[in-house]
């Protein structure tokens, strides 16, 4: 991926987080009854929509997942498309952080990282069955998250970006210079995954594993975003004094987005390491939390949609811009530079807005 | 309820804000809380919410003393207030700013949240139905349908008392709800301080326009520098050399006299 790219892109996402307002209305409005009057053929149309998207998005989601392997020529297409699955799971829990609550996290390839080398060290040094390495990894993510979500979300913006970069740089460090554990900056290979007598190896078993848990956790972002603690969480973004006095424990609830966003991004990992079958401290470093945070703000703030695309986008983009050669990272860079100036707030929420005018 | 404020005062860097402030804001009553600017009122208000702590001092609520509990935790003891400066949250619907109000009523576990359980789609629909019952009930029924950025100043100042009331508070501290407001919003806030304080909900009013304040008004205290200037009924507090001088010189009482 284009280094140069990524990092003038982050410098706008980060700017624009510190504006920060992105609108999110999962809730179908209510009937026309309640509408104005006059009005109410408008606000039925765009609930109308907008309902499709909630519950209609989740099916077009499991459609286009079930579909898409009958266009996939070979094996490095499925991999593109496990890693583009795996990838936008931990985007979902991520935009909960960034998009919805308004937090920003500089750090969530140290946990992706950590649930991939908790699967890896679990199953290949200690014998554990694979699914209890996963959930260990994740229970493990959660409780670290939990530990260190406390101190560093009383921090705001520039601040709470730099704690979540030393946390990952932590991370990354401790991954490298494990070597008995991790082997190291040359990785570690990861056995097979086991399900009982299963042995799940092959693109293919892995790209509908990916596709159903990406699935699965869209589903569940959704749900929580429309549910009284998604509300929570947008109105402490929007405004946190508002919040604290209208009865909502703003630190808990910034903390419970922090582990969960790092839950989802520990099972992704943990699905990658047995995918790849090999982990290396690549997918700890640094330019992976950014690439992450690229993703989310490219696919859109506060959109869990957007933040599938925006995975998709940056993981296929770079594959099929391989025919410019060595113009591939300008061309990304580009790309991304603009869609953040013609689309401020990203992919989805854009053309939903313009869909909606149309419509509307 | 009882608030009691019990000797507050309240320092920033030096600054006293609010100085050894006593007062009592008895139930059912529009309690209202006057002065120049810059006496301390919404410092006051700051404190009384848990947004500030005060630097010397204690908060009763009834027979508790809340002075350590944090906003949330004040706010599901009843207290709710709307801001002078708007604090709405733009990122929402009006109707979910008012549905967050309900938050303190709604199911918080999230594995039930996440599976969208009957319990969460019960309360949702509640939530919905309530904060558009309230929205209508503060006059902004045209604005059920509407996003929070799209609507006008005097609109969102009802809209935070919707939210406010959401929370089914025992008391309620309104911050300049009419400031910016023409004289016909004027009036209708004045009616729905009215059907408020009528529901028996004690309000508390910080306000600059007098007419509404001496119209609505049970109690009124006046602040000078954060202190403790005058208090009593309007009547009382109209006539108070002191309430006059501070408003209107030193001149003024002779002209009075």
């Amino acid at each position: 991926m284009g280094d140069r790219a990524q990092k003038s892109l982050f410098d706008l996402s980060v700017a624009r987080k510190v504006q920060g307002t992105a609108k999110h209305s999962p809730h179908a409005p209510l009937s026309a009854t309640e509408a104005a009057p006059g009005g109410d053929g408008a606000v039925r149309t765009v609930g109308a929509w907008l309902f499709s998207a909630r519950t209609g998005g989740v099916l077009l989601l499991a459609a286009i997942v079930a579909i898409l392997p009958l266009f996939l020529p070979n094996k490095f297409y499925f991999d593109v498309a496990i890693k583009t699955a795996l990838h936008a799971i931990v985007c979902v829990g991520l935009n909960l952080l960034i998009g919805y609550a308004g937090q920003i996290s500089l750090g969530h390839a140290g946990f992706f990282a950590l649930g991939g080398y908790a699967s890896a060290i679990l199953t290949a040094r200690f014998g554990w069955p694979g699914l209890v390495a996963m959930l260990a990894g994740a229970v493990g993510v959660g409780v670290l998250a939990f530990l260190v979500a406390r101190p560093i979300l009383r921090l705001k913006g520039h601040y709470l970006a730099m704690a979540t970069l030393g946390l990952g740089i932590i991370i990354s460090i401790i991954i490298n210079r494990e070597i008995p554990l991790t082997g190291g900056p040359d990785g570690m290979s990861v056995p097979a995954l086991w399900v009982g007598p299963w042995r799940l190896t092959g693109p293919i078993t892995w790209y509908w594993i990916s596709g159903v848990t990406l699935v699965l956790a869209v589903w569940l972002a959704l749900n929580l975003v429309e549910s009284p603690m998604g509300r929570a969480l947008r109105a402490l973004h929007g405004s946190e004094v508002a919040a604290e006095t209208t009865g909502i424990d703003v630190t808990r609830y910034k903390v419970l987005v922090f582990v969960v966003s790092a839950v989802f991004a520990s099972i992704a990992g943990s699905l990658f390491a047995h995918a790849e079958r090999f982990m290396t401290p690549v997918e700890a470093g640094f330019l992976r939390s950014i690439e992450f945070v690229t993703m989310v703000v490219l696919g859109g703030m506060a959109s869990i949609f957007g933040s599938v695309v925006g995975a998709a986008i940056l993981t296929a983009l770079p594959q099929v811009l391989a025919v410019f050669h060595d113009f591939k990272h300008l061309a990304l860079g580009a790309i991304l530079i603009a869609v953040m100036i013609f689309m401020p707030k990203g992919l989805v929420p854009t053309l939903a807005a313009l869909w909606r005018r149309r419509v509307g | 309820m009882r608030l009691r404020v019990d000797n507050v005062t309240k320092e920033f860097g030096g600054v006293r804000a609010v100085s050894e402030l006593s007062f009592t804001v008895e139930p059912g009553r529009v309690h209202s809380i006057i002065g120049p600017n810059g006496a301390g009122k919404t410092t006051l208000f700051n404190i009384i919410t848990g947004v500030y702590t005060p630097t010397q001092g204690r908060i009763w609520l009834g027979d508790d003393d809340i002075t350590a509990l944090p906003p949330a935790a004040r706010a599901a003891r009843g207290i709710a207030r709307t801001f002078q400066n708007l604090q709405i949250f733009f990122n929402m619907t009006a109707l979910e700013n008012v549905m967050v109000g309900r938050h303190l009523h709604a199911p918080r576990r999230i594995l039930p949240s996440m599976f969208h359980m009957p319990g969460i789609k019960r309360a949702n629909r509640e939530a919905r139905e309530r904060a558009a019952e309230l929205m209508r009930k503060v006059g902004l029924a045209r604005f059920i349908g509407a996003d929070a950025d799209s609507m006008p100043y005097g609109a969102l100042k009802r809209l935070e008392i919707a939210r406010a009331l959401a929370t089914e508070p025992k008391i309620l501290l309104l911050d300049e709800p009419a400031a910016g407001l023409n004289p016909k919003e004027t009036l209708e806030i004045d009616e729905l301080i009215q059907k408020i304080a009528q529901s028996g909900i004690t309000v508390v009013l910080v306000e600059h326009n007098m007419k509404l304040v001496m119209g609505v008004s049970d109690h009124i205290l006046v602040l000078d520098y954060g202190r403790r200037l005058a208090e009593g009924t309007a009547a009382e507090v109209r006539n108070n050399p002191d309430v006059i001088r501070a408003y209107l010189g030193v001149g003024a009482v002779a002209g009075a006299a």
